[in-house]
């Protein structure tokens, strides 16, 4: 006969003033297998945990059911104590008598709450007797992150891993790392150059022992689980031997030929065989191969001949490596929308119709014109220029529904590097509102319109045509109420952020979560910001919206400190509330590996002695498992059960009621 | 066999612009299809209502739609405006069940919003094809200038009309292309012209009017061709003030885009209806060598 405990907690008056608590305990206790019933005011209270632990002790209890608030408020509490009075924790159980129970029935007689609660009270009773004892799950945890992005956020969490004394692998797809970041000329709201502070950064990711490069590569797959990941991460063809190029740059030198830079956003060409920017990391150059004679038609070929080390390979192919960790970090980063989307706005028909990018670009002293302002048409320099804000921003029907963020912020910043190096030109902003919450942030827009005389117009535009070598923009000014038509020399688009292309696709290996605007979910958007609902993948940086530069970093950090914690002990514990597959009448199927949205289950093929497979079995990885119980309802043959929640407990619990 | 298809003039069509009709189906059958029109149809109602509950101002296109679909599952209308409304109700009956339910039976009928609303346009486009227009051509119109005036109705609002890219369309110009003018891009073409207020505000259609012209004459058009009855009277109407203010400035022709189709696909110039625009394109067709005859 099991020797059951029962506590009803009154918590405070949150639901003795509807329940009952004392003749809740009453009726317990009549129930056979039931030795031991009180109620207290707190049971939470630590001489309420106490009272538990003595209880067990002193009445040898085997199994006790606190019946107080939600389980997922303090079961872990009761656990705790029950363990440490020598009782399995899971055969503590809880009963819900508050969420849906006291605080909803107003009945001040407390007899509708008082039947409740001795109803449920009396189910878990039934399913606690028919609890087994579980053990934690130990899992080992292999201590090294991948970090897939090497943009700010990646950047900064394979540093801060490294510096953890943890090895990093971190993937990028393009030649360099760097990201968005390092495009921009200047940051707000300081203004300081983004190169000079992110180049350092770069060469620390690049010299520091414990962290691995892999540029110009992609995840390929993705297999395994938290601590035990297994990753193929495509190299893709550089055409130059990594280990032994030189970086001189002899062979760019060299080339003859030229295609539009990447990294300039269209602005200018950079040659075939390139490195996107000067401060590349690594310094190793590729080669365009879809636009290269000599891949393409056997023509060519200086950039071999000049070669001083013969590192270039034109036969290079891609390759796959495979990589066993134990975290990964995404962090993938964003793109604009495709500006061309806004045909009113004129980009790709008007020259001087320019994106924020470009701008950027424009504005860096490493850029295509050194960081004068010259318009594109002509290279002048632009006397005036018109900046459209929430191009597909904040517009449901045309673009996003969602606020870019940033752009506020980047626009005034524009304003203000135009006005420092244009003395006579004017700028005008069109503007929804101006979003500028953050540390000293509505401080920078001030001064860009008082100080630089910015020109703020709240009010969409229109059109933009051009006409005798202007750009005419056509827009509304809605404070005065009144239709504006600006002659400006040049227009600059501060285009919505959205998803990178194949975010979703990515998502889809990593198994994590995406919106529909195919940006990444995080766990909790409050309480886990960084953490996705796959244990051991975590987040940062754009990949899950927009966000600024110091958000990203401090994503970043957030998630090292994640993998760090998760790489501090040899094992990890997991709850063993898991799916378990009945051997004996499991009939491989396989709707339950259809249907588990975790990729938890693995098929298992059974051998005989002569080591032919006779027959499939659907085994669970419990490392992986989640216990959500969706395999368990899919299972035709009822042979999958979930522990701690097997058909015969829940069914007893019914049978109670 | 001749292809044939379901046609909804509108009143407008069988009263002031019947040119507009009469080239339209003159083309067709140079073409190679047939604008058979339908047996029994009303006004489509001429305005989408503004606000989404004045349901009632739906019974007029939503019976047009109910009649039409028991003559086939596609209807054609040439009127911008027509277009517009008929295209918009159609959306509404399909995808608002509840509005759906009470048109219906304020209508007494049981319209489900099958029917596929088409520009002949579109006809010209996604049925024929440009290539095969081109093909049809007989008097190529070398060396027009013409600038395409889309309006409003054709194209927006974008989500509910969808012929084209509400913001910058081509269909015109690629059909002006076949046709072998040269087209003008201007950046009035999907302005206002100032539509309906042409009966209490002329100011207003004279100014929004007004710049559509001069702004497609200073991009170099000599030939405006439209879709519209509205549009056309109020590009001609607005001409006269041009004239006055622009030194030089004697007018320049509005046609609808059938006038010009059919002028290349090679139908009688007789029949093509130019003697009603207010300024007239012979001279430009003379001076173009398109028509023989003196400037």
């Amino acid at each position: 006969m099991p020797r059951i405990g029962v506590f009803v907690c009154q918590c405070g008056n949150n639901i003795a003033a509807t329940v009952d608590t004392k003749k809740v305990a009453e009726e317990m206790a009549k129930l056979p297998g039931v030795v031991y019933t009180t109620d207290y005011k707190f049971m939470c209270s630590s001489p309420g945990q106490e009272m538990l632990k003595k209880a067990i002790i002193d009445n040898k209890l085997d199994g006790v059911i606190v019946s107080a608030c939600s389980p997922h408020m303090h079961e872990k509490t009761f656990r705790k104590a029950s363990e440490a009075a020598g009782l399995n924790p899971y055969r503590c159980e809880i009963t819900n008598i508050r969420e849906q129970c006291s605080w909803v029935h107003h009945d001040k007689t407390k007899k509708t709450g008082t039947i409740k609660s001795t109803d449920l009270t009396r189910m878990v009773i039934e399913r606690l007797k028919r609890n087994r004892p579980l053990t934690k799950i130990k899992i080992p945890v292999r201590k090294k992150a991948l970090v897939i992005g090497g943009g700010i956020a990646g950047i900064q969490a394979a540093l801060d891993i490294a510096e953890g004394g943890r090895e990093v692998i971190l993937v990028e797809k393009e030649p360099s790392i760097g990201g968005n970041m390092a495009r921009l000329s200047e940051t707000f709201p300081t203004m300081d150059c983004s190169q000079c502070i992110l180049t350092p950064k770069m060469v620390e990711a690049e010299l520091n022992e414990r962290i691995t490069l892999y540029t110009y590569s992609e995840v390929e797959k993705v297999d395994g689980y938290i601590g035990n990941f297994t990753v193929q991460i495509r190299k893709k063809a550089r055409y130059v031997d990594e280990a032994l190029c030189t970086g001189c740059g002899e062979c760019i030198e060299k080339c003859p030929f030229k295609a539009e830079s990447q990294f300039e956003v269209g602005l200018t060409k950079r040659k075939i065989i390139y490195t996107p920017f000067p401060q590349s990391v690594p310094n190793v150059p590729v080669i365009d191969a879809p636009n290269c004679p000599k891949i393409q038609k056997d023509k060519c070929g200086a950039c071999a001949i000049v070669c001083g080390p013969k590192c270039i390979d034109f036969k290079q192919q891609d390759r796959i490596e495979t990589v066993d960790v134990g975290a990964i970090i995404v962090a993938t980063g964003y793109q604009n929308m495709a500006n061309e989307r806004f045909g009113e706005y004129g980009y790709g028909r008007i020259k001087d119709v320019i994106s924020g990018m470009q701008f950027e670009r424009l504005a860096s002293s490493s850029g295509p014109t050194g960081g004068e302002i010259r318009r594109p048409s002509d290279g002048k320099i632009p006397k005036s220029v018109v900046f459209i804000q929430c191009v597909g921003s904040r517009d449901e029907k045309k673009g996003v529904s969602y606020c870019s963020k940033v752009c506020c912020m980047y626009t005034a910043k524009h304003t203000m590097l135009y006005s420092h190096k244009v003395h006579d030109g004017q700028s005008y902003v069109f503007y929804m509102d101006i979003r500028s919450g953050g540390k000293r942030y509505e401080e920078f827009v001030r001064k860009a319109i008082e100080h630089d005389h910015a020109m703020y117009l709240r009010g969409r535009v229109s059109r933009v045509y051009e006409k005798d070598g202007k750009v005419i923009v056509q827009g509304a000014d809605t404070l005065s109420g009144s239709q504006v038509e600006i002659e400006a020399d040049m227009v600059v688009l501060a285009t919505a952020i959205v998803s990178r292309d194949g975010a979703d696709t990515l998502a889809q290996k990593l198994g994590i979560g995406y919106d529909k605007y195919r940006f990444y979910n995080e766990y909790h958007p409050k309480l886990k910001p960084v953490e996705t609902v796959t244990a051991g993948i975590f987040l940062a940086g754009t990949c899950m919206g927009p966000m600024d530069i110091p958000e990203s970093v401090a994503q970043g950090s957030a998630a090292a400190s994640k993998a760090l914690a998760l790489f501090s002990a040899d094992e990890m514990t997991r709850k063993p509330v898991t799916a378990l597959v009945n051997r004996a009448t499991c009939n491989a199927c396989w709707d339950c590996l259809t249907a588990c949205p975790y990729t938890a289950i693995e098929r298992e093929d059974v051998r005989n002695r002569q080591g032919e497979t006779i027959r499939w079995l659907a085994r669970v990885n419990e490392g992986v498992c989640q216990g959500c119980g969706v395999c368990v309802a899919a299972c035709r043959s009822k042979s999958i059960d979930l522990r701690g929640y097997t058909d015969e407990q829940v069914f007893a619990a019914i049978n109670a009621f | 066999m001749t292809m044939k298809i379901p046609y909804y003039p509108g009143c407008t069509l069988n009263t002031v612009a019947k040119g507009f009709d009469a080239t339209a189906r003159e083309a067709a059958l140079k073409i190679g299809f047939e604008m058979e029109e339908l047996k029994l149809w009303n006004c489509c109602g001429a305005t989408f209502p503004l606000t989404p509950d004045n349901l009632i101002a739906l019974s007029a296109p939503a019976k047009v739609l109910s009649n039409a679909r028991k003559e086939g599952d596609t209807v054609t209308t040439l009127c911008s405006v027509c277009y517009n409304v008929l295209k918009r109700t159609n959306k509404v009956i399909k995808d608002d069940k509840e509005k759906r339910g009470v048109i219906n039976g304020f209508i007494d009928s049981e319209y489900d919003g099958s029917l596929s609303v088409l520009h002949y346009l579109e006809v010209l486009r996604d049925k024929i094809g440009f290539a095969r227009l081109k093909e049809a051509v007989k008097r190529p119109l070398k060396g027009i200038k013409a600038a395409t005036y889309y309006g409003c109705m054709l194209l927006r609002p974008f989500e509910d009309i969808g012929i084209d890219d509400a913001e910058k369309p081509t269909i015109f110009e690629n059909m002006l292309s076949a046709l072998g003018a040269t087209p003008v891009d201007f950046p009035n073409k999907i302005e206002c012209c100032g539509a309906h207020l042409a009966m209490n505000n002329t100011d207003v259609v004279e100014k929004l009017s007004g710049n559509v012209m001069t702004s497609a004459v200073d991009n170099g058009a000599e030939l405006i061709v439209t879709s519209c009855p509205l549009c056309q009277y109020n590009l001609e109407k607005s001409q006269k003030r041009l004239i006055e203010e622009r030194p030089g400035y004697t007018g320049v022709p509005v046609v609808y885009f059938t006038q010009v189709l059919g002028l290349a696909i090679g139908a009688d110039i007789n029949t093509l209806g130019f003697e009603k625009n207010e300024y007239s394109i012979m001279p430009l067709l003379h001076r173009k060598g398109i028509v023989a005859g003196e400037d």
